[in-house]
């Protein structure tokens, strides 16, 4: 049976699963419930600095976007760190970690930017027993507007200069969080591993409007006839997140910096994918958000069976398998040649695949009586779309044309040995086969 | 229709052998992957869900659900036998439309459950296709236990005293393990010989012994196995059929409806299996429905059910009814049996109205029947030394009986309903029950 088990950056927790920073971890009672439920650990929701707490809206916090069957497929929020005052967040920490000594406990920090409020806060933090901090330079609401969150988190120079501090002040791991709001993944976690940060987690959430009220011509969620943009999460942003994991894990200055992926995960699979991008411990809020904590069981349990399923023992076994075949586009292999195809037993005769090529692609797909369809092979580039708009899985796949035959497309012979734009006779650049 | 149709008198080959094919085939088929991907997409992952509290074995219905949508069936296979290890045979014979697709939140706002059964069958068949075993034996303990029935309450049990390190020795009246589950339930329910697949899969955890050809109170007494024993389960059954106490049910052509279904069960060839061309099914449970239903399915003309209350009473489902209905099944309602007519041989039946308080209105009527079938439940045959409660084995707590180190459950215990999810939760339960005192 595979062990769940990870020490990620020295947190030690019986799975992988964390509950993100974010309202499900803002209280005892939730988190108990978390740890009872089966959760590995948990990121804290955010701790401000000493003094009275923020205060949020008092109309609706989230806004919401659906899939069919109003299958919740994005999140908005324009909820702030937690509204509650500091003592109470550590006293509750603190009976929290001593209860289950065996659960990851983080805790996620946003203090103005002045060296005086990170040293008044970590001591206070480490007291409680927590097992890591985790800095908050990504939420993009609110916070931001007061030089914080997000307003760091854009800033390199900022993130290295706090990150230092932290690693001054405490001895406990030093997890940063960081904000997609920004043109280059790379230079924010750069910047991290400069200040002598032991990990960054990614991501936080990304600036969105979910929705504009068409009668009172106001963003949603709607605060008194006004919206302000808040932050998006979700099944909906996993394909960015799991890009920019990508990008740090494979960035020269990072790529050793352990991650802690954060985007969309809603079942064992989109974790595991996380892993296999190198991440060594995954956060969930949107898809406990939308069932419960129950959800945990379906994680778990999956994650296991795929593991035992591929021989792997530990979370190790197959972290960050994925990442040496994340290339540049350049690198990708251009005499590697596929063609739609249809199995006409799986069909259903919808035509979709044929309005999607004829419309907007390469008019490679006929209508042959009977509404039988055909892919025409001398007018398929091999796009994929055909496969992604049809709702019959497997009904059209993509063939690879072995070596030595021809493409009716090109008219030329499909060569056995990889070749890329690199060498390409059209590129400018390119450099000649020795 | 056939000529053979139409001949008068209790006859096989009414129909052919494709025609019988076709019409004992699978009930549900089994979802192919695609169907039961949409099919969970529907589910909710309700909080405290009523479909669970609504199942007898309260499987944690969202979760295997949960984890079939997630793209594995074995883990959604894994959850069901947790709580119920013939998760299977309940998935094709449950009467999920009274239990948790009743329950289903989408039940009441659409008039369309999540079609859990078919979501469990696809489930569990792609563990047990897969040849999977999920459950091992704890360390051997060295203690015995008699389980006297091997239908499922007793398999249940057994599976789960087994899993525990117990030696668990099965004794079955019958031929083969199954008990209803192999002879008591309508073919096209369970087809391609599965309740012997399920056993064989079932046994697979090691430490289980069947006796078939052991019948209580022949060679074997309750005394004999306690001594030899360190706890007994029997799950017994209703083996006892009454009589409907009329004038001419010595006529042939009555029969029990339980015996033709466990012969119907039982016969190969389904064109060498006799079937009345008139035929009546007296009662308004499954197993009148069943044998109606098949009646109908192996060619029967007409097939007549005569259900002694109205239809809001009758034990059997809408669904069951509409089942029945569809195949061409007359259901009649506030009718009772007054008198069997024939020669030697089964004729006519005659049936008495009655009112809402059960008394005869005085209204006849007669039917042709070559056959009637009784199906007026089932009774426990008596074992000796054990205290009753309305005829059945009086139970408390999880299955303990009057007499110590002997646990009851399913059909033969008091209480609960009579269907094999209940069975198995029975079952279930008297094992850890066992376990517990075992290990104390």
């Amino acid at each position: 049976m595979a062990d769940l088990t990870t020490d990620f950056v020295g947190i030690k927790s019986p799975n992988p699963f964390w509950l993100a920073s974010a309202p499900p971890t803002d209280k005892e009672y939730n988190v108990r419930r978390a740890f009872d439920a089966g959760w590995g650990g948990v990121v804290w929701k955010t701790l401000g600095a000493e003094g009275p707490p923020v205060v949020n809206v008092n109309g609706p916090r989230y806004g919401a976007i659906y899939g069919a069957d109003r299958r919740l497929l994005g999140l908005n929020n324009i909820e702030l760190i937690t509204d509650r005052p500091l003592e109470t967040n550590l006293n509750e920490i603190k009976a929290v970690k001593r209860d289950y000594p065996d659960r990851a406990m983080v805790v996620s920090i946003m203090v103005p930017c002045e060296e005086e409020a990170w040293k008044a806060i970590l001591p206070r933090v480490e007291e409680t027993g927590a097992d890591g901090i985790e800095l908050n330079f990504g939420c993009p609401h609110g916070m931001s507007e007061r030089g914080m969150g997000s307003a760091v988190g854009q800033v390199p120079e900022y993130i290295e200069m706090v990150t230092r501090w932290c690693k001054q002040y405490t001895r406990m791991p030093v997890i940063v969080k960081l904000t997609p709001n920004i043109t280059d993944i790379r230079k924010p976690a750069e910047a991290a591993a400069k200040g002598g940060a032991d990990a960054v987690s990614l991501i936080n959430t990304i600036n969105s409007i979910t929705s504009v009220d068409l009668d009172s011509f106001a963003p949603e969620p709607t605060i008194d006839g006004k919206g302000s943009h808040g932050g998006y999460c979700g099944p909906a942003v996993k394909p960015i997140a799991l890009s920019m994991v990508s990008e740090i894990a494979r960035a020269e200055a990072t790529r050793d910096m352990p991650i802690s992926g954060i985007g969309g995960i809603t079942t064992w699979r989109d974790a595991a994918e996380y892993i296999a991008m190198s991440c060594g411990s995954v956060q969930v809020c949107t898809a406990a958000m939308t069932y419960g904590f129950g959800i945990i069981k379906e994680m778990t349990a999956g994650l296991e069976r795929y593991m035992d399923e591929k021989g792997f023992a530990t979370i190790e076994d197959f972290r960050g398998m994925a990442v040496p075949n994340v290339t540049d586009w350049q690198y990708l292999n251009l005499n590697y040649v596929t063609k739609a195809r249809i199995d006409q037993d799986l069909c259903i005769k919808c035509g979709r695949c044929y309005a999607a090529c004829e419309d907007t692609s390469h008019q490679a797909i006929a209508i042959n009586p009977g509404r039988v369809f055909e892919v025409i092979d001398e007018e398929c580039v091999a796009c994929n779309l055909c496969v992604d708009v049809c709702p019959v899985e497997a009904c059209i796949t993509m063939e690879r044309l072995e070596a030595g035959t021809v493409d009716p497309r090109t008219g030329k012979v499909v060569e056995a040995a990889p070749a890329d734009w690199t060498t390409h006779p059209n590129n400018p650049m390119a450099q000649a086969a020795e | 229709m056939t000529e053979a149709m139409r001949l008068d008198g209790i006859r096989p080959g009414r129909l052919g052998e494709e025609d019988l094919a076709r019409n004992f085939d699978d009930l549900h088929p089994r979802f192919d992957p695609h169907e039961a991907l949409v099919a969970a997409d529907r589910c909710y992952f309700c909080h405290d869900a009523p479909c669970v509290t609504a199942c007898p074995t309260e499987i944690d219905i969202p979760l295997f659900i949960r984890q079939i949508q997630a793209g594995q069936p074995e883990s959604a296979a894994k959850t069901i036998f947790d709580q119920n290890i013939l998760g299977g045979m309940c998935a094709r014979v449950c009467p999920v439309e009274t239990l948790c697709q009743e329950a289903c939140v989408r039940e009441a706002a659409e008039g369309k459950p999540v079609e859990i059964g078919r979501l469990q069958r696809y489930a569990t068949d792609s563990m047990m296709q897969a040849g999977e075993h999920p459950y091992s034996r704890a360390a051997e303990t060295g203690k015995t236990v008699a389980v006297v029935g091997a239908g499922p309450a007793g398999l249940a049990c057994a599976h789960r005293l087994a899993m525990h390190g117990h030696a668990v020795t099965i004794y079955d009246a019958r031929p083969k393990p199954g008990g209803l589950n192999e002879y008591g339930i309508a073919a096209y329910k369970t087809p391609a010989d599965y309740a012997q697949a399920e056993v064989d899969w079932l046994l697979k955890i090691g430490g289980i012994r069947i006796e078939t050809g052991r019948k209580l109170g022949d060679d074997l007494t309750l005394e004999q196995l306690r001594a030899d024993h360190d706890a007994v389960f029997l799950g017994l059954g209703l083996t006892g059929v009454g009589a409907l106490g009329l004038e001419g049910e010595d006529l042939t052509g009555a029969e029990n409806a339980v015996d033709f279904i466990a012969t119907l069960r039982q016969q190969d060839d389904l064109t060498q299996l006799p079937i009345g061309r008139h035929v009546v099914v007296i009662g308004g449970g499954m197993t009148a429905v069943d044998a109606a239903v098949q009646s109908k399915l192996l060619g029967a003309e007409t097939v007549t059910i005569a259900y002694r209350r109205a239809r809001e009473r009758m034990p059997a489902s809408r669904w069951e009814q509409d089942l029945a209905a569809s195949h061409g099944v007359r259901l009649m309602f506030n009718v009772a049996p007054h008198a069997l007519h024939g020669e030697g041989k089964l004729r006519e039946v005659e049936l008495a109205y009655l009112g809402d308080d059960m008394a005869p209105t005085g209204e006849k009527v007669t039917l042709r029947a070559d056959q009637l079938f009784r199906a007026i439940g089932q009774k426990l045959e008596a074992v000796e030394g054990l205290d009753l409660d309305g005829g059945k084995i009086a139970v408390t707590g999880a299955g303990r009986t009057s007499l110590d180190g002997v646990w009851a459950g399913g059909d033969c215990a008091a209480g609960g309903e009579d269907l094999t999810v209940t069975a198995v939760a029975e079952g279930r339960d008297a094992a850890e029950d066992i376990h517990a005192r075992l290990n104390a």
